[in-house]
């Protein structure tokens, strides 16, 4: 048995420790906000925080996070930071088909934790990682500047 | 307002992964209306036709009888019925529609029911306007008879029934058990438009929540009870059927059901049904297959391109005919050649393909974010030999489609269904397809040549215009194949030619070949609008004319959209001011679609090589319901264009497709894309599409500036094959 921190609570799972975290969030815990977009860490749809940081869960084998901070996008919420950011996609209707904004707001809200004021670039920086195929790009910018507007 | 998807989850606790006490629960779908009755029989609900519902709560829900895939279709439907009853739009919530082609048809395809050519608001608006001015003439009457006044003197605002004179109000929850006791008048009159409080405006998606808190369902959200995950081994070349596999190492795993061959109309394969996707994938890999690939495809793009070439010199059935194009080329003081080579594209949307099937002894039941009901029913109940309305479809959002979920085959839902029909299990499965075989399995925009000829007189004026396209015919073998030799998706938007030209052809040469296609995002004008437009500019630099001035003599005094959104367009860029020399534009217009969408590419030249910083779009799409929601896909066909036209390419050799994820399928990310400002020409009536029209101007509109910028026109795409690359 694995013992994880998710989302502030002591959770365990008898998941193969080769499992990654996001299969063990998504078929073995119900907790289906972080998506599966490509299974190689390469479109950010499964983007959780671990201990805060924007972390790919797709390639992550959950025996590698045991006893970490794990947040999602179920919780992310709980930060002023987080809240932000969700009420900041709505304002600015960011959605689309919405497959990847799960990780998309992940990504966001890691960025904003760490810089309070990120310029267009710091956020091409902090977000190249999260594709989105309906290209929502121009209302994420948006979105993020609002959220750190209402931070701020 | 939110959407009713998130309300059809019930929770149930799975102790056994869990710590006893953890708070943690497993989602599991229930249908909604079977939830909602059994706990509440009594509660009335005014319900006067198959698009509306009204609680005695308060509630509006309007049953969206097309997919939301992103477009933004439940908002802009909704926004009719909401329009019509005069509703709160907090009040309003979305719910797809089941499965029914007599009820939920697309008015614009006939007599199935289905999502695609940009066409849900427009086959729906007459439709849906009527439908909420039926609930709302109820409403007034069931309060005109309570108040004992005169209907007439009742007004409606924002969810408040009113009668001024008395100084009495309802709300619509108060007056739905009156309401279901009177007959359905069937003669409610929409709107004067000028009366409208909600078309128009930039309401909030009604989806916007759900999908910024992780809640919206997708098909691969779905948990049900029992449920196993089908993952699948895809032949690695089309057209190859299994002649033996050995699933022994993977059967011994813990949690694998079992192995299965199967096979469909359009694909064989091997699946593995396992507790879950990790189990099922680990599995998977240790299946060995021998494929007998005696009939399948061995070619590839490079033999394809060069036999396309071939043809495309030559004369094809005729598409298009106006004048006498050959003879006026052999007239003509000068001609202008030119070949454009658009290569295979992916779909690639978030969502992989999925779907979940429960087959039953005389039934079946799919849940999925799916984009054809009633072809689906057809093939799923072919299949199993069962009535179509035997197969019921629950509707969940879909990830992304661009096209992909409306397979005139139906390949993947009818895949699901083999699958379990082959492992003979009655619980549920969900078939997922990772990232590569999703890229892998074929249907994609098919590889195209065009080869445009054109003759100028002396004067330098454009004479005549011979455009010869050669590639697969997408929808050739389909139930919806035209009769004739021409297929029209694969010549609109050149056989459509807005230009007066006196002598005009378009040819056709159709190739067949077994590698899938399929519509992918505007279809027929993904390659038309690029080849037209490009070789417009061409003819235009040749003959020293503005891009502009060009069109807009082309045009005539024929088309008013067309010159209205080029004037749109050139006014909001500022295309006639005087501009840097580092500042390099281009300009591109097409429609689709029935909308008309210009685009001016903004290059700017910097020291790491040339930008794409701004793109002006000007669109006419008739009645704008949503402006924002236009704009949001102006925005996104850009998006979805630029990506395509910069690295977009699935190449095949040998048989085999080179290109497996996103790393050697490179689609569009943040840091590339340009700022866009959208500008939506007025207009009342109706609406026109948007889902689409955006996505096939940006690449000529940004090859027409690179040909400047460059010296050099861009003829293949994408841009990386040319190893043209944007700072």
């Amino acid at each position: 048995m694995i013992t994880l921190d998710i989302n502030g609570k002591k959770l365990e799972t008898d998941a193969d420790p080769d499992t990654p975290l996001l299969w063990v969030l998504r078929d073995r815990l119900g907790m289906t906000g972080s998506k599966y977009g490509c299974g190689k860490a390469l479109c950010g749809a499964c983007t959780v925080h671990i201990d805060g940081s924007a972390t790919r869960s797709c390639v992550l084998p959950v025996s590698a996070v045991a006893g970490m901070k794990i947040t999602t996008i179920e919780s992310v919420a709980d930060s002023a930071a987080g809240k932000a950011v969700q009420e900041a996609w709505i304002a600015e209707n960011v959605p689309q088909c919405g497959y990847c904004q799960s990780g998309q707001i992940m990504s966001a809200t890691a960025l904003l934790s760490t810089n309070k004021q990120p310029t267009d670039a710091d956020i091409d920086v902090a977000m190249a990682g999260n594709i989105c195929r309906c290209a929502t790009y121009v209302r994420i910018r948006a979105a993020i500047k609002r959220a750190a507007q209402s931070l701020a | 307002m939110s959407t009713s998807a998130d309300e059809t989850l019930i929770r149930a606790s799975r102790r056994d992964v869990l710590k006893a006490g953890a708070a943690l629960t497993i989602a599991f779908w229930l249908p909604q209306r079977g939830a909602v009755a059994a706990e509440a029989p009594t509660s009335a609900v005014l319900e006067p036709n198959a698009f509306v519902r009204i609680g005695d709560d308060d509630t509006v829900t309007v049953i969206s009888k097309h997919v939301e895939m992103g477009q933004g279709s439940y908002t802009g439907l909704a926004t009719l019925i909401a329009e019509e009853l005069d509703a709160d739009w907090k009040q309003v919530s979305v719910e797809g529609a089941p499965a029914d082609a007599k009820l939920y048809n697309n008015l614009s395809f006939g007599p199935m029911q289905g999502t695609g050519g940009s066409s849900s608001l427009s086959n729906s608006f007459d439709q849906l306007r009527s439908a909420g001015a039926t609930a709302r003439a109820l409403l007034v009457s069931a309060a005109a008879q309570r108040w004992s006044v005169p209907a007439n003197e009742i007004a409606i605002t924002a969810g408040v029934v009113s009668h001024s004179k008395s100084n009495r109000t309802a709300r619509f929850g108060e007056l739905v058990g009156d309401a279901v006791k009177l007959p359905v008048p069937t003669d409610a009159k929409p709107k004067d438009p000028a009366n409208y409080t909600l078309i128009g405006k930039n309401l909030t998606r009604v989806d916007s929540r759900a999908k910024s808190t992780g809640t919206a369902t997708f098909t691969q959200d779905i948990q049900l009870p029992g449920m196993l995950t089908a993952l699948v081994l895809h032949p690695p070349r089309f057209g190859a059927k299994v002649k033996s596999f050995d699933a022994s190492k993977a059967q011994a795993i813990k949690g694998v059901k079992t192995v299965v061959a199967f096979e469909t109309p359009v694909r064989a394969g091997i699946a593995v049904l396992a507790t879950d996707f990790w189990t099922a994938r680990k599995a998977r890999d240790l299946v060995t297959v021998q494929w007998d690939e005696s009939k399948a495809f061995r070619s590839g793009s490079a033999e394809l391109l060069a036999r396309y070439r071939e043809l495309a010199a030559k004369p094809g059935a005729s598409a298009k005919r106006v004048g006498d194009a050959d003879a006026a080329l052999v007239s003509a003081a000068q001609v202008v050649e030119a070949t454009y080579e658009f290569p295979y594209l992916a779909h690639a949307s978030m969502e992989p393909l999925n779907c979940v099937v429960r087959v039953g002894a005389q039934e079946c039941e799919i849940w999925n974010g799916d984009q054809f009901q009633t072809p689906d029913q057809l093939a799923v109940a072919k299949l199993l030999g069962i009535p179509p309305a035997a197969v019921k479809i629950n509707m969940l959002y879909a990830g992304g489609s661009f096209g992909r979920r409306a397979n005139p085959q139906s390949d993947y839902v009818v895949e699901a269904v083999a699958i379990a029909k082959a492992a003979n299990v009655r619980e549920p499965v969900k078939m997922v397809w990772t990232r590569e075989e999703d890229m892998r399995a074929g249907y994609y925009r098919p590889l195209y040549v065009h080869t445009l000829k054109a003759g100028l007189d002396k004067d330098g004026r454009l004479i005549a215009w011979q455009h010869r396209i050669a590639g697969q015919s997408i929808l050739s073998g389909s139930p919806f194949a035209a009769p004739g030799p021409i297929d029209p998706t694969s010549v609109e938007g050149a056989s459509t030619l807005p230009y007066q030209i006196p002598n005009l052809s378009v040819e056709l040469h159709t190739t067949h070949n077994p590698v899938p296609v399929q519509w992918w995002r505007s279809v027929g004008s993904t390659h038309t609008a690029f080849s037209t437009e490009c070789f417009l500019d061409e003819i235009a630099r040749l003959t020293h004319k503005d891009p502009y001035a060009l069109r807009r003599e082309l045009l005539a005094d024929k088309h008013p959209r067309h010159r209205a959104v080029l004037d749109l367009v050139a006014e909001k860029s500022g295309w006639r001011n005087p501009r840097s020399q580092d500042q390099i534009w281009g300009l591109a217009l097409h429609e689709s679609f029935n909308s008309v969408v210009a685009q001016v590419a903004q290059l700017q030249r910097t020291s790491d090589g040339l930008k794409l910083t701004k793109v002006i779009c000007a669109v006419d799409c008739g009645l704008a319901v949503n402006p924002n929601i236009v704009a949001m896909q102006m925005e996104s066909g850009i998006g979805y264009g630029l990506g395509a036209a910069l690295s977009g390419a699935i190449t095949i050799r040998d048989g085999q497709v080179e290109q497996g994820n996103f790393d050697d399928y490179p689609v569009l990310r943040i840091n590339q894309m340009p700022a866009i400002e959208v500008h939506i020409v007025p207009a009342s009536g109706k609406p026109t599409g948007v889902g689409e029209p955006g996505t096939p101007v940006i690449a000529p509109a940004l090859a027409n500036a690179l040909a400047l910028a460059n010296g050099k026109p861009v003829r293949t795409l994408p841009l990386s094959s040319q190893a043209i690359t944007l700072a």
